[in-house]
C-alpha cells in the first residue's frame, strides 16, 4: 500500500501524528482533499517550501477545520466533481473536542459527505502538553499537573464518540494507531459511507506522555487491552461491532506505569485509590461494551 | 474627466438595497454561498436562500452554518476548491470573523462579502456605522463603500472582477451602510445576467486543491519566509488601485454607469473647503452643497469609495489645492480620538508639500442622524479654519451634554 505521506517530515521518533495520518491516507486513497487543523501534524509536515503530503492539503485556523471541509466539499458538487476526490479532515484532540467543537457539530448536523478523523493524543502537545477535554482522569499535564494537593488532571476524558453518535452520523467508529490494520479499515470504510462520518483515533504521544520512542504502539495497545480505550463501531446509532478482549484483559496499572504522566499515581499517598478510579473507568467500560 | 452615468429610466424598478445586493451577487454566478443571519444584513440571505429555493442560481450550493465564523471558514475551503464564493454580515457577525478575514487574504483566494455596515456593542446597537469594517481594515480585504443601493449592486460584480484578477487575488467586502441602504426601497437597475456574463469571466483559478495535482495550501511559514508572504499581499493591495480605476471604466463600457473609481468628485473644482466621507451620509452631503453653492460657499465633495488599498495620491490631487479639508467619520479609533479616514487623510498629506489644515468629526455613531443642519455648522466651523487656523482638531459632533 502505498504512502502518501512522504518520509522527510519533522516529527518526532515515534511520532503518533504520523502513524495517524499514513493510516488515514491509505484508508482513504490518494482521492482525497485533507484538511488539517492546527496542530503538530500541521507544522512538522509542511514548513514552506516544503511538504510531505501527497495528496491536496489545506490548513486554515485550529478551530475551524470541519467548515473548511464542509466549503470544499460544496464546491466539488456545485463544480460537478463530487465523484473526484473526499474530504478527509484529521484534527488533534484539541482542534476537536475543544476549541473546533462549534465547527464539527455544524458540520454534521448539516450532513456533508466529508471523513473527519480525530488523532487524539490527549493533550495540547504542539505547545508543550496542557491539557485539552481529551485528558484523562489523574494525568499530568503541564496545566494540570500533579502536586502536593492534586493527582493531575481532575475530569474524566470528554465522551466524543457519544456526542456524535447523538449528531445523527451515520458512522462512528474509535481506533487506535496501535491497530493499523484495524485503522486503515475503518477509515476506509468511512469514507466509503454517504455524509459525515466520525473516526476517533488514540494516539500515544511519545513526548507528552512520557515513553521511550520505539513503543508507541505498544503503550496503544495497552490502552486498548486494559479496556480505557474500547475499539467499536456504530452505524446509524447502534454498536454493531465490538473488537473483543476475552480473558487478555490487562489491569491498568500495567498501562499507567508505562507513562510518566501517571507517575505520581505510584509514589503519592492515597494513588492506590486514584488507580482503582482509573480502574473503574475501564471496568465501565467492559461491562458497556462486553469487551 | 468622468463618464456621464447613463441610468436607463426605462429598466428601473423599485425594490429593497438588500434585494438589489443578493439579486447581484446571483447573477454573478456563484458556485458557494455560505451565511449566517444578522441584523441589518438578513434580507440579503434571505432573498438569496429564496433564490436557491426556486432554483434560480446553476450551479450552487448554499450552505446554512451555525456561526458567522463558519460561514467563512466554509469559504476558505471553497475557494481553495476553485468556488467562486458569496457571503454577507455585519457588526458583530464581521468581527466574529476577524480571524478567519486574515487567513482568506493570506491564501489569496479572491471571496467577495457584502457588508451592510452596523455599530458594535457594547451597548448593543442594531444600527449603522462604520466601526465594524474599519476594526477589519488591517486584514487584508479590499474595502469598497458605496453611496446608494445602484453602486452598491453594481460594486458586487466589481468587486469580483478585482479580487479573481491574477494580479491581484485579494478578497473584497462591499460596503453599504446598514438599514440606511440594505433596507431602502429606491428605483434601480438590477444588474442584467446578460451583461453581467459579458463583464465577469468564469473563475478560473490556477491554484486549486484537486487529488491529480496535490498542493499544500496555507503551509507553515518560519521567519525565513513570512515577511515575504506579507510583502507581496501589500504590493497586490498596491497594484488594486489601479485595477479599481479600470474595473470601474469597464463596468461603464458595459453598462454605462459609473460612480468614481477609487474616490469620486463632486463639485470640488474650486471648492476651498472639501468634505471627506465615504457611504450613503455623501447624498445628504451633495445636497447640502448645492444649497450652500447657492449662498456661494466654495464647498465640495471627495467621496472615498476605496477605503482599502487606501487611495493616497488620488486624496493629494483633489485636496492640494484647497484652503481647508473637513473629514466625517462615522467611526472612531478609541485612544486617538479620531475617526480612521480622518487619521490616515493626514498621514497621506504630512510628507509632502500639500499644507492644507485637516480637520475631522465623528458623525452618525450607532445610527444617529446627520442632519444638514449639522453638515452646515461643520462648514460654518471650516470657513472659521481658513480665517484662524485649527482650534480644535477633531471631535465628535452632536453630543447630547445632558446626557453625559
Amino acid at each position: 500500500m502505498k504512502s502518501l505521506l512522504a518520509p522527510g517530515h519533522r516529527g518526532c521518533a515515534g511520532c503518533c501524528d504520523a502513524m495517524a495520518a499514513k493510516f488515514a491516507l491509505m484508508g482513504a486513497g490518494e482521492d482525497c482533499i485533507v484538511v488539517n487543523p492546527t496542530g503538530c501534524l500541521e507544522v512538522m509536515t509542511t514548513p514552506f517550501p516544503e511538504t510531505a503530503w501527497d495528496v491536496p492539503w489545506i490548513h486554515s485556523l485550529f478551530e475551524n477545520a470541519a467548515a473548511v471541509g464542509s466549503g470544499i466539499e460544496a464546491a466539488l458538487k456545485a463544480l460537478g466533481k463530487a465523484d473526484k476526490a473526499k474530504v478527509l479532515v484529521m484534527g488533534g484532540d484539541g482542534a476537536t473536542l475543544d476549541i473546533g467543537m462549534r465547527s464539527i457539530s455544524g458540520a454534521f448536523e448539516r450532513g456533508h459527505n466529508l471523513t473527519y478523523v480525530c488523532i487524539d493524543n490527549e493533550a495540547y502537545m504542539n505547545t508543550g502538553v496542557q491539557r485539552s477535554g481529551a485528558t484523562p482522569y489523574n494525568a499530568s499535564t503541564t496545566t494540570s499537573p500533579s502536586g502536593k494537593v492534586s493527582f493531575g488532571n481532575p475530569r474524566p476524558k470528554k465522551n466524543m464518540p457519544a456526542i456524535m453518535v447523538a449528531h445523527g452520523a451515520p458512522y462512528v467508529t474509535t481506533t487506535s494507531i496501535g491497530y493499523p490494520k484495524d485503522m486503515i479499515n475503518k477509515v476506509k470504510k468511512a469514507t466509503e459511507i454517504e455524509g459525515p462520518t466520525y473516526v476517533h483515533s488514540h494516539a500515544p504521544c511519545t513526548t507528552g506522555w512520557g515513553f521511550d520512542t520505539s513503543k508507541t504502539v505498544e503503550v496503544a495497545k495497552m490502552a486498548v487491552q486494559t479496556g480505557l480505550w474500547p475499539l467499536y463501531e456504530v452505524e446509524d446509532g447502534e454498536v454493531t461491532k465490538v473488537r473483543k478482549l476475552g480473558k487478555n484483559i490487562k489491569p491498568v496499572e500495567e498501562y499507567l506505569k508505562m507513562q510518566r504522566r501517571f507517575k505520581h499515581l505510584f509514589t503519592m499517598e492515597g494513588g492506590e485509590a486514584e488507580i482503582a478510579k482509573i480502574q473503574a473507568i475501564a471496568d465501565k467500560n467492559i461491562e458497556e461494551f462486553g469487551l | 474627466m468622468a463618464p456621464e452615468n447613463k441610468l436607463d429610466k426605462s429598466k428601473m424598478v423599485v425594490v429593497e438595497g438588500s434585494y438589489a445586493v443578493a439579486h447581484a451577487a446571483k447573477v454573478c454566478r456563484p458556485n458557494v454561498i455560505s451565511a449566517y443571519p444578522i441584523t441589518p444584513q438578513t434580507h440579503i440571505v434571505e432573498d438569496l436562500s429564496q433564490f436557491m429555493a426556486d432554483g434560480e442560481i446553476p450551479n450552487c450550493e448554499y450552505i446554512n452554518v451555525e456561526s458567522e465564523f463558519s460561514a467563512l471558514s466554509a469559504l476558505v475551503g471553497s475557494s481553495a476548491a476553485g468556488a467562486r464564493c458569496y457571503s454577507a454580515t455585519t457588526s458583530q457577525g464581521l468581527e466574529l470573523m476577524h480571524e478567519v478575514l486574515f487567513n482568506i487574504s493570506g491564501m489569496r483566494l479572491p471571496v467577495v462579502m457584502t457588508i451592510a455596515n452596523r455599530a458594535v456593542s457594547a451597548p448593543i446597537s442594531i444600527w449603522n456605522d462604520h466601526q465594524d469594517a474599519i476594526s477589519q481594515r488591517d486584514t487584508g480585504w479590499l474595502q469598497l463603500y458605496a453611496e446608494n443601493i445602484q453602486e452598491v449592486s453594481d460594486m458586487t460584480a466589481q468587486a469580483y472582477k478585482i479580487s479573481e484578477d491574477k494580479d491581484i487575488l485579494m478578497p473584497s467586502m462591499t460596503c453599504m451602510d446598514g438599514f440606511i441602504l440594505s433596507h431602502v426601497y429606491e428605483p434601480v437597475v438590477l444588474l442584467e445576467q446578460d451583461l453581467t456574463d459579458e463583464f465577469l469571466p468564469t473563475y478560473e483559478p490556477e491554484y486549486v486543491l484537486d487529488p491529480k495535482n496535490p498542493m499544500s495550501f496555507g503551509a507553515f511559514a518560519d521567519p525565513n519566509y513570512y515577511t515575504e508572504f506579507r510583502y507581496m499581499q501589500e504590493q497586490a493591495m498596491q497594484r488594486a488601485l489601479k485595477k479599481i480605476e479600470d474595473v470601474a471604466n469597464e463596468f461603464y463600457d458595459v453598462y454605462g454607469r459609473y460612480y468614481g473609481g477609487l474616490i469620486d468628485e463632486y463639485r470640488t473644482d474650486d471648492a476651498d473647503i472639501i468634505i471627506m466621507a465615504m457611504g450613503s451620509i455623501v447624498g445628504t452631503i451633495k445636497d447640502v452643497i448645492d444649497k450652500l453653492r447657492d449662498r456661494n460657499v466654495k464647498v465640495g465633495l471627495l467621496k472615498v469609495r476605496s477605503f482599502r488599498p487606501f487611495p493616497v495620491e488620488a486624496i493629494k490631487n483633489v485636496v492640494k489645492d484647497a484652503k481647508v479639508v473637513v473629514v466625517l467619520d462615522k467611526n472612531i479609533s478609541l485612544g486617538l480620538n479620531e475617526g480612521a479616514l480622518f487619521t490616515e487623510t493626514k498621514s497621506s498629506l504630512y510628507n509632502t508639500d500639500i499644507r492644507v489644515p485637516v480637520v475631522g468629526y465623528m458623525v452618525g455613531h450607532g445610527g444617529r442622524d446627520i442632519k444638514f443642519d449639522t453638515i452646515e455648522k461643520i462648514v460654518a466651523e471650516a470657513e472659521d479654519v481658513i480665517k484662524t487656523g485649527i482650534k480644535i482638531e477633531s471631535q465628535f459632533t452632536d453630543v447630547k451634554e445632558e446626557l453625559l
